[in-house]
């Protein structure tokens, strides 16, 4: 199966043969294919968490394509902008589902991120030699925000335009520059139609073409080092007499068909939300903001989409505006040092101790939590609350070096542990 | 203030005796369910019919067409002309008010909201409590304050049906945060004057109404949902080739 690339599917040579050696001399797809995908070597015991790498390249395309049309018919302007989309919901053909299947994607795209990071917490992925691959993945990650951000604020409802005003001024917390700051990000003295237009430019130009370079790259990185796996070993140090690692399978066929299987379960799970509730409840389209953007009609609390929650229960948890944006910041931050904050000598949690378990348990909740927090309103039990998770956020991080070097960890086996 | 003490007055002279809900205790107004569904096409043409005829005057539903209407509600185009279209309008117009918005500013001191996404923004429960709560109250320009939404420029339009109604309040103790005090609770409705319908027949009204709202949010619902039944079963029956061609490609992994 191995060898089922176009050249060799038709071994008696032939036309098609002929055609790729033409192509072959001329542009190297037959050999990037083999490196990249049919002699490319992956551990043969990925798990569940190992689908949502390939899933957010899937989504990535979705929005690609789906934005693509929705440009089509949307306008980039402060009076057409809300009533652009309600005409691409309603009298443009399928234009409701190219819409929902985006709106839906922003979300789904977080989700599968946000479980692609976990797989790196559960089985130490961004330690060495993966440091940087980490690094490309937090820069999408954070390139993302950014692309979420200026889209949510297209369809310029009342949320589109208080997001965005909350959003923008935190950077005039800063001092010295900020009230300047601001005003140069919007363009205008308040959110305006200029911004609209800077912000449509960003999000379905500037940003895409970061983020495809950047999942290049990512991708080109993680090729290069290789994939980690459950495990935690590295297959590369067992190799047969070909230099092929004795636990790795090729990735084509084997990972293009098991991600096809996840491809389903995903698809179905996402057309269930587009097809059935395409709002989730107010949580992916939020309710506020299928009312047009009014600058003298503030909603009743103004909270971004899911997910951004945490990082906004972060920033009201702080009483004080500048040291609540930094500590938002650092949040974010805080993910790019975890190849260097974390000293344990084992990767997976398999292998590790309670002490990283125990903190890693207590970050997912925190997260999961501050999540929560985020999207009600900022007052009484829940700034406490908030300031309670806010804690354990950060010394999920801060306290790393020392609880992964003091945990008791477990002797982890020479080869991957699989069962067919 | 006046009115506070007023009904308090009324309040404890009726003993609360008139109007209230079974059992005792306040007129719980919040938890009132709308009971709307889209699928309903007769209630759908009597909400269109409701809001043609005591809505549009003032508020457009700026982002339907009317021939859209009579295609999803099942109407012909001459049941269209004759019941829905009454100034002219072609049929592919979009359900415009005839009231310019100078004229309504002038008049309620904000033009009134296009009505397009209001079931979307708001939720079907809270306009039909809203379209269900006005209340006479003298110091309103009005005449009318609503307890959905306090201090409301529209004013009862629906009166004629109805009918008008006071609202009881009463004062209890309460901790909102800042201490003890005494606040301003609603308890119930009195009928003041009769409307032309009943209690029972004026709710229909409303949820026939709010139900037409809550299909003109999204026309497509129906059609989304009936589509999506296929899809999900389609990606069903994909997921379960794929998973078993996965299970063939990988006998030789061991």
């Amino acid at each position: 199966m191995a060898t089922a690339t176009p050249r060799a599917a038709d071994a008696k040579g032939g036309r098609w043969a002929a055609f790729m050696s033409w192509i072959d001399a001329r542009l190297p797809v037959t050999q990037f294919w083999k490196s990249q995908a049919s002699e490319y070597y992956a551990p043969k015991n990925f798990n569940f968490w190992y689908y949502f790498g390939s899933l957010a390249l899937l989504v990535l395309v979705i929005q690609l394509v789906t934005g693509i049309f929705l440009t089509m018919n949307y306008k980039p302007s402060e009076a057409e902008a809300f009533g652009s989309v309600e005409y691409i919901m309603r009298e443009v053909e399928w234009g409701w589902l190219i819409r929902y299947i985006h709106s839906t994607g922003a979300s789904a795209f977080f989700i599968v991120v946000y479980l692609h990071m976990m797989r790196a917490f559960l089985y130490g992925s961004y330690k060495n030699p993966r440091e940087l691959l980490w690094i490309i993945g937090m820069l999408i990650y954070v390139s993302l925000m950014a692309e979420a951000f200026f889209g949510y604020v297209l369809p310029w409802g009342n949320m589109s335009f208080w997001g965005a005003q909350v959003i923008v001024s935190l950077f005039g917390a800063i001092p010295g520059i900020g009230p300047d700051l601001v005003e140069w990000i919007r363009g205008d003295y308040s959110i305006s139609d200029i911004t609209l237009n800077r912000f449509f430019a960003l999000h379905v130009a500037a940003l895409p073409l970061v983020l495809i370079l950047l999942v290049v790259v990512h991708v080109t990185a993680l090729h290069e080092v290789g994939s980690n796996n459950p495990d935690g070993v590295e297959i590369k140090k067992h190799k047969d007499s070909k230099g092929r690692p004795l636990d790795g399978i090729p990735f084509h066929p084997y990972y293009t068909y098991k991600d096809l299987v996840g491809v389903g379960v995903f698809l179905v799970l996402f057309c269930g939300v587009i097809f059935f509730a395409p709002t989730l409840g107010g949580l992916f389209l939020e309710h506020p903001n299928f009312e047009p953007a009014n600058p003298l009609n503030t909603p009743e609390h103004i909270a971004p989409v899911w997910y951004f929650t945490p990082y906004y229960a972060i920033l009201r948890a702080v009483p004080d505006k500048l040291t609540g944006a930094a500590l938002m910041g650092a949040a974010v931050l805080l993910f790019f040092f975890l190849p260097w904050l974390d000293r344990s000598p084992v990767k997976s949690i398999r292998y590790r101790g309670w002490l990283f378990k125990t903190f890693l348990g207590a970050f997912v909740i925190a997260f999961v939590g501050l999540g929560y927090l985020g999207l009600q309103p900022a007052q009484g039990s829940y700034v406490i609350a908030a300031r309670v998770l806010a804690v354990v956020y950060f010394a999920f991080f801060l306290l790393m070096p020392w609880y992964t070097k003091v945990d008791k960890t477990k002797p982890v086996p020479d080869r991957v542990t699989y069962h067919a | 203030m006046r009115n506070v003490v007023l009904g308090f007055l009324l309040a404890v002279a009726c003993g609360g005796a008139l109007a209230k809900e079974e059992g005792g205790g306040p007129v719980d107004w919040k938890s009132w369910h709308a009971g709307t569904d889209i699928s309903n096409k007769a209630s759908l043409q009597r909400g269109a019919r409701n809001f043609v005829n005591y809505c549009l005057g003032c508020h457009s539903l700026q982002y339907m067409r009317y021939n859209r209407l009579a295609a999803d509600l099942q109407l012909t185009e001459d049941q269209l002309k004759s019941n829905l279209m009454f100034s002219g309008e072609r049929p592919f117009d979009i359900m415009k008010t005839a009231m310019p918005t100078s004229d309504s500013q002038n008049w309620f001191g904000k033009a009134p909201p296009d009505l397009s996404l209001i079931a979307r923004a708001r939720g079907t429960d809270y306009l039909y409590q809203f379209l269900k709560t006005f209340y006479l109250d003298a110091e309103r320009p009005t005449g009318v304050n609503n307890l959905a939404l306090e201090n409301v420029a529209m004013p009862q339009v629906l009166a004629d049906l109805q009918g008008t109604q006071k609202a009881v309040f009463v004062l209890e103790k309460k901790d909102e945060g800042n201490g003890e005090q005494m606040v301003r609770v609603f308890d119930h409705f009195e009928q003041v004057t009769p409307g032309r319908m009943s209690a029972a027949e004026f709710d229909n009204f409303v949820r026939d109404t709010v139900n037409f709202l809550d299909y003109v949010g999204e026309p497509i619902r129906e059609k989304r949902e009936s589509l999506g039944l296929w899809v999900v079963l389609f990606l069903l029956v994909f997921t379960g080739f794929a998973w078993a061609l996965k299970k063939e490609i990988w006998k030789d992994v061991h």
